[in-house]
């Protein structure tokens, strides 16, 4: 076994592969950029070396670098994590020719499975599945047209080298296809330097499903079970989890079968994952293999009990699995939600800055969360916006699901914009719940985009309760202002008996009675009623209790007079008045905030250095409009949607508030 | 005797009615409520007792005598806001549009003046239209009996002016003597001559809003401490406010039950401060991580926002946070700092609230804008506000401490009692590379060799060494256990007493 082994990555996966080594009593190198300089990745590793500037290209893409870090600290493998030099196959060569290990599988098979054409035609020759379609270079529009034909439409047009949804169309039509090619051409060529494109048949009603694998290279390749991936955005993934709800035993025997055979084909040692296509009769395609550690793979480690990590680190070593297919049980089920710095509402704009406030939940046999930021950590424009991956196990799909939703409830975030109301409104949803997933599940679900969720009446009750709860320990509290030893306590909530109060949520008012009731509060409200315990005091971030014997996680932020009540994804502003100020406020006029969806606002307090368009210009959506630079740091402000400028509000030089009106639009 | 008691409860009534219920609904349709209506918000339940509701005015010209109504405008009294005594008035623009007769002012007098004998704050709620022109020289000497009011109470109890609807000419002067003034949007403003004489004599168009409104007070002139959303609001906010103020100046500041540590370590602290020096960072972050539960009531947060006031507490006492924003103009003292920063100081040395000041300043706004401004004096304001200050105080350099701002921002120099600094700190005359420009101006072609002496400066002061070894800094500690130290230095600091020369009172450079 190794005894030193370097981490060629950052973030959550570096922390992992730290993790899983530190069990196996292996010490770990770290390698950092200068952003990285104060990461969790290089605090929690026995030693770091630092490799470069920021820029991925100056430091985690540096081979060169990484294997002059292996060898003066004496590291004698490399785990690549994923991304960056992962499926680089050059890099393995030149690890292998400084005599370094690397904890992957071998550049053939990379380089087999890096290309996209290569592989499908590795894969049809290895008898896997693949999705009807040409896998020559097409030439112009006219064969275009002519292939698709063959095929059938839909069909999809792909770069070759593509990856990220970049160079991809769907085509319906001769028309359509002919277009499309052009324009899949020029954006594969504009992106990765090769126009090559292909054309496949294009799967309706697509899920997202892929196979995890484990090869020994010494005679055993296993399969551990699928992974659902469907939920995603611009076709990144967001939700995925272990098993698929759609996956029977015999396609999965049979994925899984298909998937041994093309590692076997291609000589795969080490862990991997073949991506398939599934439509909506449970045929399946090919789609690629990655030739890696996959990010979702802890919903896999949660049904299955095994450190993938662990693996790939003792095949490296030279050891031989020491169990077969048989021995592979898939364990109740396991969901991962990806914490994205992204504003959701603001269509996934990532979203960079400081982690003011970070509390993730706390881990258990059903939770997990990986990440590589603590609070006061930074999130910067360079890497991948991801602040954790978090997963829930439970014996069922719907335990796991319910386990997400409370976890979620208890990721306390503040600092930069987060998904979490996302991950919780999709989590709430009826429809993935009962599974019914595809890979366009967000634009069907969100046509407008996602809006925020509006709180169901059953969530809405039960935060009018814990908003009755909380103002009244405010209050009891407050009340010891005056306490002054001359004067006694002042009297416990119980001696005051039941207690009336209206909670305005937003402008609807909501009578509620609260009588101290055992160790907790009874709150009539409405016509309803709620039993809650809670150890909450003023001051803490989270309400953690049970509500009518049911655990219950509310995030709550004061707000002046106000609390903030966060909960399922959704968050409420609320008021808790006596009855007689409920009267009063009810008086209060209507402040409607001016709408602002017109005006292109600065998203962070900076200097407008400089803008793109004039007064009176048409724009399209994705154009850039404004440059704002924040912390040294050029941001650039792109239209949403196609318009026209009536106004300019600022001028390059000036110094913009956050929400300052940039530019109005017409 | 029944007959007594009928009336008795007639002239109530009456009373209560204020200026009848088409006036009520007017107020109500402006989005106000009526004063007895604000007291209600104001103080605890069931806690007003009411004073002088039968006081009428004694004018007898232009008909006055034909109206009369009881109470002549305003609402006087005393309550209890969590518990604690207050006095409060609270203007009735339902009657003769709030304005402020003989009478009207001799009720606000007759509860400053108790306030003032019992040691317990006063709370005005202000809503009038201004003098009662019909009374013409008694209703100015009303003015001045209140303002008499203000100037003897001053430093003796906590005053506060909630200005809830108009307040013009002479009626400004009363809230601009009262410790602080709060606004509420949309319904308020205050100015000394209203949009009609200012256009008739200076051309000038502006609307009430733009001359004196909530926004105005707060961002542009910095008359008014803080506004709010609406009156409920407003009061709401008035009471949390009132939990950081001890009744008077022989009186320490409440304290607060709190379950939030004393020794909560926080460790993101330690990654507040950018490694590179020109970056800026929110040094609220520092201000809520450490102050008890996160809570920190700011004032004036629109103006001057480079310096930064507000109450909060540690351990569940009250203190007095002064802090330089390095996110607005680098931090650095201008005119428009200074003032409200000295004010806020010389109110917390006032009613013995502790000052904890955070430093992370680059010296003063250079520029004649300043110097024509006179920033001299100004400044010196805040100099003379530190350094006359008796209270406990801890001040923290997290960053730059240059020049004589450093010495300006409550250093051990100036009675500092506590001064710590980070190890991030650089205490120094001024930036390396401007030091290094001065002190080797005849290597001023020679990049290199700039560079080189600028890195020798570097290691030599910018750092908190060197000021640390004079004992102008009384340790280095870690970020992450600033709030500890600091709550330890003000237990430790608990019954300080300084005692300084008698004198009739200072003469503060105005």
């Amino acid at each position: 076994m190794f005894e030193k082994i370097l981490i060629a990555n950052r973030g959550e996966i570096a922390c992992r592969v730290v993790k899983t080594c530190r069990r196996m009593g292996i010490a770990t190198v770290a390698v950092y950029s200068d952003a990285d300089a104060e990461g969790l990745h290089v605090r929690m590793a026995d030693e770091a070396v630092h490799i470069g500037g920021s820029a991925a290209a100056e430091s985690y893409l540096r081979a060169e670098r990484i294997i002059q870090a292996a060898k003066d600290t004496g590291a004698q493998a490399i785990h690549p994590g994923f991304g960056f030099l992962s499926e680089k196959a050059d890099f393995v060569t030149a690890l292998e020719a400084a005599g370094l290990v690397f904890i992957g599988p071998p550049a053939g098979a990379i380089a087999a499975m890096g290309d996209k054409i290569e592989s499908k035609r590795l894969a049809a020759e290895a008898g896997v599945s693949t999705v009807p379609g040409f896998m020559g270079i097409i030439e112009s529009g006219e064969q275009a047209v002519e292939i698709s034909r063959d095929i059938g439409y839909p069909v999809m047009l792909k770069a070759s080298a593509g990856g990220g949804g970049k160079g991809m169309r769907i085509a319906r039509s001769d028309q359509e296809v002919v277009e499309g090619f052009r324009g899949a051409q020029n954006e594969a060529r504009s992106s990765f330097g090769d126009d090559r494109v292909f054309i496949e048949k294009y799967v309706e009603q697509p899920r997202h499903i892929e196979i995890q694998v484990l090869a020994d290279g010494q005679g055993t390749t296993l399969y551990l079970g699928e992974r659902e991936c469907s939920i995603q955005r611009r076709h990144q993934k967001v939700i995925e989890e272990a098993p698929s709800p759609f996956i029977d035993p015999e396609t999965r025997k049979r994925m899984g079968e298909q998937s041994v055979a093309l590692c076997e084909a291609v000589g795969y040692t080490s862990a991997g994952t073949v991506e398939f296509i599934v439509d909506k009769d449970r045929n399946f395609y090919f789609l690629e293999m990655n030739t890696r550690l996959q990010v979702e793979h802890p919903v896999t480690e949660m049904i299955t009990g095994l450190d993938l990590v662990e693996w790939m680190i003792r095949i490296a070593a030279g050891e031989k699995l020491d169990f077969g297919q048989s021995e592979v049980k898939l364990d109740g089920w396991a969901i991962e939600a990806r914490v994205y710095a992204e504003d959701p509402v603001r269509n996934f704009l990532p979203s960079i800055g400081r982690l003011v406030q970070y509390r993730a939940p706390t881990e258990s046999k059903a939770v997990r969360v990986d990440t590589g930021v603590g609070e006061g950590s930074e999130i910067t424009m360079f890497y991948d916006p991801m602040i954790a991956k978090l997963a829930t196990w439970g014996d069922s799909r719907e335990a796991a699901v319910e386990e997400m939703r409370r976890a979620l409830d208890a990721f306390y975030i503040r600092g930069v914009n987060h998904n979490i109301p996302f991950l919780s409104a999709v989590m709430a949803a009826e429809r993935f719940q009962a599974g019914r997933l595809t890979t366009n599940y967000i634009a069907e679900e969100y046509p407008e985009g996602f809006q925020g969720r509006a709180l169901p009446d059953v969530q809405r009750n039960r935060l009018v309760a814990v908003a009755a709860v909380l103002q009244l320990r405010a209050e009891q509290r407050n009340a010891g202002i005056a306490a002054r030893d001359d004067l006694g306590a002042p009297p416990s909530l119980q001696a005051l008996g039941p207690i009336r109060r209206t909670v305005m949520v937003e402008r609807d008012p909501h009578a509620a009675t609260v009588t101290v009731e055992g160790e907790g509060f009874a709150v009539a409200y409405d016509g309803g009623r709620h039993h809650i315990e809670s150890e909450w005091r003023p001051g803490q971030p989270l309400f953690q209790g049970r509500l009518d014997g049911l655990p219950i996680t509310v995030q709550v932020d004061a707000a002046g007079p106000r609390w903030k009540l966060t909960h399922d994804g959704a968050t409420v502003d609320v008021l808790v008045l006596r009855p007689r100020l409920a009267e009063l406020a009810a008086l209060m006029p209507v402040k409607v905030p001016p709408d602002m969806s017109a005006f292109l606002l600065s998203p962070m307090p900076g200097l407008l250095v400089s803008l793109a368009v004039a007064e009176g210009q048409e724009i399209k959506a994705g154009e850039e409009l404004a440059v704002v630079e924040a912390m040294k740091m050029e941001n650039v402000l792109r239209a949403e949607r196609d318009g026209k400028v009536a106004k300019l509000h600022a001028a390059p030089g000036d110094n913009l508030s956050v929400d300052q009106a940039i530019i109005e639009f017409e | 005797m029944q007959e007594i008691l009928q009336e008795l409860e007639r002239r109530r009534a009456a009373a209560r009615e204020g200026g009848g219920q088409r006036r009520i609904d007017n107020q109500h349709a402006k989005g106000k409520l009526t004063a007895r209506e604000r007291i209600e918000v104001l103080l605890d339940e069931g806690s007003f007792e009411e004073w002088d509701m039968f006081v009428e005015h004694r004018c007898n010209e232009f008909g006055m005598s034909e109206q009369r109504v009881s109470g002549d405008g305003v609402v006087t009294g005393h309550g209890t806001i969590d518990g604690r005594l207050v006095f409060v008035f609270s203007q009735d623009f339902t009657v003769f549009g709030g304005s402020l007769s003989e009478t009207h002012a001799m009720k606000i007098r007759k509860i400053m003046d108790k306030a003032l004998e019992v040691g317990a704050p006063v709370i005005g709620l202000n809503d009038s239209g201004g003098a009662r022109i019909q009374e013409g020289v008694d209703s100015l000497a009303g003015y001045a009996e209140v303002f008499i009011g203000n100037v003897v109470g001053s430093g003796v109890i906590p005053q506060i002016s909630m200005i809830m609807g108009p307040c013009a000419g002479g009626a400004v002067y009363s809230p601009a003597m009262t410790d602080f003034i709060f606004m509420v949007k949309d319904t308020s403003y205050m100015f000394v001559t209203g949009p009609d004489v200012v256009k008739t004599v200076t051309h000038e168009s502006v609307t009430q809003e733009e001359l004196g409104g909530a926004i105005t007070h707060t961002t542009k002139s910095g008359v008014a401490d803080a506004a709010f959303e609406n009156d409920v609001e407003a009061l709401l906010e008035l009471r949390r406010f009132f939990g950081f103020l001890p009744e008077n100046n022989r009186e320490k500041p409440p304290r607060r039950p709190t379950e939030d540590p004393v020794d909560r370590d926080d460790y993101s602290l330690d990654t507040l401060v950018p490694p590179s020096p020109n970056k800026p960072y929110d040094m609220k972050e520092l201000i809520r991580k450490v102050v008890d539960e996160g809570e920190f009531f700011e004032l004036q947060p629109g103006y001057a926002a480079n310096i930064i006031i507000g109450f909060a507490r540690m351990d569940g006492r009250p203190v007095g946070v002064v802090a330089n924003q390095p996110m607005v103009l680098a931090g650095c003292l201008d005119i428009d700092s200074s003032r409200k920063a000295a004010r806020f100081v010389r109110f917390c040395d006032c009613f013995n609230i502790p000052i904890v000041t955070f430093v992370d300043v680059p010296g003063f706004l250079p520029g004649t804008s300043q110097e024509y401004g006179g920033i001299i004096k100004h400044g010196a304001k805040l100099l003379f506000a530190f350094t006359q200050a008796t209270v406990p105080k801890v001040t923290v350099i997290t960053r730059k401490a240059y020049g004589g701002a450093y010495d300006v921002m409550s250093s051990k120099h100036l009675r500092g009692d506590v001064n710590y600094a980070w190890p991030s700190a650089e205490i120094a005359v001024m930036g390396p590379k401007g030091a290094v420009e001065i002190i080797f101006r005849a290597d001023a072609g020679d990049p290199e060799k700039i560079e080189q002496r600028t890195e020798e400066y570097r290691k030599l002061f910018a750092n908190p060494f060197v000021a640390a070894s004079r004992g102008f800094i009384d340790d280095v500690i870690m970020p992450h256990g600033t709030r500890r130290r600091i709550c330890g230095a003000l237990k430790m600091l608990e019954n300080k007493q300084v005692q300084d020369p008698w004198k009739k009172h200072d003469n503060l450079p105005l």
